[in-house]
């Protein structure tokens, strides 16, 4: 096939859809229970210089838990897809965990304004950059899904996006419209934090999916964090509901509040002033290390994190502000 | 003095050009405010979408994420980013409201950075998110930004979105959608469309105290004037208190 137009940004992961297939092949599809803690989980499934996705939007149905652990173990060198990643991003910015990156959405944290440290992290150079958007890696993961090596695209062409991208133009073999090639994205490891999972990892997810149900068919390994888990009977009770199956999961962790300080829709909303202070603090680098100390690496797990940031009395002024009953009572 | 403020007066603007069933995928802040304002005001069936996956919701109050709960609000569906961007790929999105550090004569838009190295750039911004996305499918793609002549610029340091890209017919032959593109900025002196040949940015209306010379001071590049240029109509008291009442009471937007 004939290219076009080419893109000079580095492709991280290799889109070889034969290489997938014989990676998945030997995937365990037995339903066995998967219960583990998030530390072990980290442990077991996310290694140095592996590619990494976290789920939800940036600041939403996140795996927050997963992404503190992986700084306590402090991860290095990974590949890292900037997929509508806002607080996640930083949190894995503080930790300078990933040295690859596909950029969607970095940096920024949409209405509160953009992470100072997040910021350095990218002008500093350590950093080796390849440009897509949203949509683009919504496809790039599309593909994965559907164990092809590429996605055809009408969007980036004409663009430094696609300059800066490793896509490629090609041409329609049946009308000759011209295509953005958007290279499938095997991650080694993805987490995603889900409302409701068994024991084996088939999941239920309430709101908005994001590019979750693709990336979670895409990932090589896959990470469940859960607000409930709940019984296999349940799940077959209404098998309509299970947007996950269990052949995708490797990890099972139940982590209620998990997202936090993300919103979890139906659950609890964000925590905006924790947010904030995060945000401030990292303007004065000697502060940004104590805070870190404090809300990730001096604690045993997420639970220690939230009693440290006002425990139940803060989340259940989460969950009032995410029914918006919070005008009746105040 | 008037009695309102330029930022209020933009979204004014801004919800104006959303006629009632059409379509609009906004962002946080001054578009989702636009937003809410035309369906508040005038176009109770306007079809609201956020590229996270939140289709046609009621916003109850101003979302802080394009993927919070704000956004699903008795919405019809809460779907995700392809779903979206499908729908709009395939012709269904109407206008879109986009925004950038950088915009040049043809609407080209730069939100990733300033500074000529890439792996080391100057200023890093958050990159493309949807807005390449939603400005390459959309058929009307708008943008709302304060005017001054860093931002207007001759030359973008980087093309995030794509606007009407060098103009002429270069979009079309780029392989975007055809029949897609820019349709107006507007800003807080003036509302700029294109010209249909050259696709130049041009003055076509001026904002209450400001004059042609005020805009054209504002603007790094040579600005194309319309025939006939009129004046922006200022808010309504029903806009301003839809607004300030229901819409942004904490002023998130229109303190700016």
């Amino acid at each position: 096939m004939e290219v076009l137009a080419q893109g000079i940004g580095p492709i991280f992961t290799d889109p070889d859809a034969d290489k997938a297939r014989a990676f998945f092949r030997k995937k365990s599809r037995a339903l066995m229970p998967k219960v583990m803690s998030v530390k072990e989980a980290v442990e077991k499934f996310v290694h140095d210089g592996e590619y990494l996705c976290t789920g939800g939007f940036g600041a939403n149905r996140i795996p927050a838990a997963v992404c503190h652990e992986i700084l306590r173990q402090g991860r290095k060198n990974m590949g890292f897809a900037g997929h509508t990643s806002t607080h996640d991003f930083q949190i894995l910015c503080a930790g300078e965990v990933f040295n690859k990156l596909d950029v969607a959405y970095i940096v920024g944290l949409e209405a509160r304004g953009l992470s100072p440290n997040a910021r350095k992290y990218m002008e500093s150079g350590k950093v080796n950059v390849s440009e897509w958007t949203n949509y683009s890696l919504s496809v790039r993961f599309k593909a994965a899904a559907a164990g092809v090596s590429f996605y055809p695209a009408r969007n980036i062409m004409g663009t430094d996006t696609f300059h800066y991208s490793g896509a490629k133009v090609i041409e329609c073999p049946f009308t000759g419209t011209k295509y953005a090639a958007m290279p499938a994205i095997w991650p080694d490891v993805a987490a995603i934090h889900v409302h409701e999972a068994d024991i084996y990892g088939n999941c239920r997810i309430r709101g908005i999916t994001v590019s979750d149900l693709d990336l979670a068919r895409a990932a090589k390994h896959l990470i469940i964090t859960c607000e409930r888990l709940i019984q296999n009977d349940e799940i077959r009770r209404d098998p309509s509901f299970t947007s996950i199956p269990y052949w995708c999961v490797d990890a099972v962790c139940e982590v209620p509040y998990g997202s936090y300080p993300g919103n979890m829709y139906g659950e609890y909303f964000s925590d905006e002033e924790h947010i904030k202070e995060w945000l401030k603090v990292e303007e004065n680098p000697e502060e940004f290390k104590k805070f870190l100390d404090r809300n990730i690496y001096s604690c045993k797990d997420h639970f220690e994190y939230i009693e440290r940031n006002g425990g139940m009395h803060k989340l259940l002024k989460l969950r009032e502000k995410e029914f918006m009953f919070s005008k009746a009572r105040d | 003095m008037a009695d309102y403020n330029t930022m209020e007066l933009m979204i004014c603007t801004a919800a104006r050009e959303l006629e009632d069933g059409a379509s609009v995928g906004v962002g946080t802040g001054a578009p989702c405010a636009a937003a809410m304002l035309a369906q508040k005001a005038h176009s109770p069936n306007l079809v609201i979408l956020f590229e996270a996956g939140g289709a046609a919701p009621l916003i109850p109050e101003m979302p802080i994420s394009v993927g919070d709960s704000r956004t699903t609000w008795k919405a019809v569906m809460a779907s995700g980013m392809c779903e979206i961007m499908e729908t709009a790929c395939r012709g269904m999105l109407d206008y879109t409201f986009l925004g950038g550090a950088q915009i040049d004569m043809y609407g080209n838009l730069n939100s990733t950075r300033i500074g000529p190295d890439h792996q080391k750039p100057k200023v890093r911004f958050p990159g493309s998110g949807g807005a390449n996305d939603f400005g390459s499918f959309c058929w009307r793609m708008m943008v709302m930004t304060p005017q001054d002549p860093k931002r207007f610029a001759e030359k973008c340091s980087y093309v995030t979105t794509p606007g009407w890209l060098q103009g002429g017919d270069s979009r079309a032959k780029s392989g975007l959608p055809l029949g897609a593109g820019p349709y107006k900025i507007l800003t807080n002196m003036a509302v700029m469309d294109f010209e249909p040949e050259s696709k130049r940015m041009r003055i076509i209306a001026i904002n209450p105290g400001y004059s042609e010379k005020d805009v054209q001071d504002n603007c790094g590049f040579e600005l194309l004037k319309a025939k006939k240029i009129v004046e922006n109509k200022p808010p309504t008291k029903h806009e301003l208190a839809l607004l300030r009442e229901q819409i942004d009471p904490y002023r998130y937007v229109i303190g700016r």
